[in-house]
């Protein structure tokens, strides 16, 4: 499966991915750009912030509580934001978009 | 001026996070990345919490997949540094070979404060602090066995949390006389503390763990108080020591670590040190500190980096911390001391705290556990100007969302 993450500068990279990593992981793999994920991706630390392309939030699912709480209080939050490390990639998300926020 | 080269000395978070930046910066140049331990590079902080429990499969563990390094080329050096020779600008390593480097990262981090008591040797008595640690102790937790665990600080409890989950009788030794008394004030500690005790497991405080009983294996500890606890397992976090022996023998200025400056640069300006191992002076606290935590190994990864690409501002990020204990999670911004002050804060929720603390009428740290919104929060007012004053967080009413939205200046970036 593949995802595209677009990046701060606008430009645009899409990478192949492993179902049943999380997003936060692929990003890290792949060298992306304004994805850290320093906590390891336990929720605790809004290093991996991405706004979801509209056509993919529905199957992308929600917020969990914890991300909920944590993204309740981060700077630049919009209605499609998520931890990407909260999202878990598999074959129904092939071809996932997301914008990358940055911290 | 970028250098050609970059040799980086331990594959912890920091040194994996200096090589990822640099290449993130666009750094052209050659970047060997020396690790010292078996397999690939991996994350420490789950060992004590979800891979101890079993919620981690191994290669998740991983700080990059393999592929990672061929194609980000980051020569992954399995192998051991065993001295600098600064005027040769160039790392021996165990193996017999060497090499070269512009500039040399030393990320050596940290390791256990060995138990300094007789016994210490016996089989079952292990220090959290490896992949290899965790996985012995792994197969070591079951329900029933009697576990005797030697500190309360993050570790041990993170540790005890687990080994309680798991049906282990746990039983906790703390020479102070609260849990993480270095990292948080009284009223969290005592939070954590009863939560520990809803699980099960025993403290005792003030009381120092004397000797370990057994032959061949462990049966038992002694306190200083002259009892005898049965023990089939022992487990340590009494403290960590910066790993400075390289630093040292090349001649590098050490001081509770390899001593740098605000630009993370020892003595050799062709030498920078990360992480647990570096003392540093804080921007925060204005005195020099040597901190254990990812965010700082991390934060001064891409500090260095940044300043190898042509960045020259000082190292300035506010220091934070997290810990899973049970379903609390503690999460801590910014920096105290032991004397400032604690100011606890009202929260709806039974199963969550918010603690300020003050150094005088200035904010310097926020302790929540399961308030991860404030957390957050406090990140964003600590690296700003300007918090609530210790007479509005005493409000009965206060609470830090209300307040930043009330009186928080707009941040920036």
């Amino acid at each position: 499966m593949n995802v595209t993450f677009t990046l701060q500068d606008q430009t645009s990279r899409t990478v192949e991915a492993e179902p049943g990593w999380k997003l936060m992981e692929v990003a890290v793999d792949n060298a992306i750009p304004g994805i850290d994920g320093d906590c390891g991706g336990e929720a605790a630390c809004a290093t991996c912030h991405v706004y979801v392309a509209p056509e993919w939030r529905d199957a992308t699912g929600e917020r969990t509580d914890l991300e909920q709480a944590m993204l309740a209080s981060t700077f630049g939050v919009r209605e499609n934001s998520r931890l990407s490390c909260q999202i878990e990639t598999s074959e129904e998300l092939d071809g996932l978009s997301v914008e990358v926020v940055g911290s | 001026m970028t250098p050609a080269s970059v040799v980086i000395v331990g594959a912890g978070a920091g040194g994996a996070q200096a090589a990822a930046s640099l290449r993130q910066g666009g750094f052209e140049g050659s970047i060997s990345l020396v690790h010292g331990e078996p397999g690939l590079p991996y994350q420490r902080p789950p060992l004590s919490k979800a891979y101890l429990l079993g919620r981690l499969e191994a290669r998740k563990l991983l700080l990059r997949q393999e592929h990672w390094y061929a194609k980000q080329r980051v020569d992954l050096v399995l192998d051991r540094a065993v001295a600098i020779d600064r005027a040769g600008h160039q790392v021996h390593l165990a193996g017999g070979s060497s090499l070269s480097y512009d500039h040399l990262i030393l990320a050596t981090g940290s390791r256990n404060r060995e138990l300094p008591v007789p016994g210490a040797h016996l089989d079952g008595v292990i220090g959290m602090r490896t992949r290899a640690d965790a996985d012995e102790l792994a197969g070591r937790i079951r329900e029933g066995v009697e576990v005797v665990v030697a500190g309360a600080g993050f570790i041990g409890l993170e540790f005890a949390a687990v080994a309680a989950a798991h049906g282990a009788a746990v039983h906790v030794l703390e020479l102070a006389d609260r849990p993480m008394a270095r990292a948080v004030s009284e009223p969290t500690a005592q939070f954590i503390r009863r939560a520990h005790e809803e699980w099960g497991v025993r403290f005792d405080f003030g009381q120092a763990l004397t000797a370990i009983d057994g032959e061949g294996r462990v049966t038992g500890v002694e306190t200083g108080d002259g009892r005898r606890l049965p023990a089939d397992l022992v487990v340590y976090g009494i403290g960590v020591v910066p790993d400075t022996v390289l630093a040292e023998e090349a001649g590098l200025a050490i001081e509770n670590g390899i001593r740098v400056d605000d630009r993370l640069l020892t003595s050799d300006p062709d030498i920078s040190a990360i992480g647990d191992a570096a003392s540093f002076p804080s921007a925060h606290t204005g005195g020099r500190v040597r901190l254990e935590s990812v965010q700082n190994a991390v934060d001064q990864a891409r500090h260095v980096a940044a300043r190898l690409m042509g960045a020259s501002i000082g190292y300035d990020a506010l220091p934070w911390f997290w810990s899973d204990q049970g379903d609390l999670k503690i999460q801590i911004a910014g920096l105290a001391e032991v004397t400032d002050s604690a100011v606890e804060v009202a929260v709806p929720e039974p199963r969550a705290t918010c603690v300020l603390r003050y150094r005088g009428d200035r904010l310097v740290a926020v302790e929540t556990v399961n308030r991860p919104g404030d957390h957050v929060l406090a990140r964003r007012i600590l690296a700003g100007t300007g918090g609530p004053s210790p007479e509005e967080a005493s409000a009965p009413s206060f609470d830090l969302t209300r307040w930043h939205e009330a009186y928080g200046l707009a941040p920036t970036g």
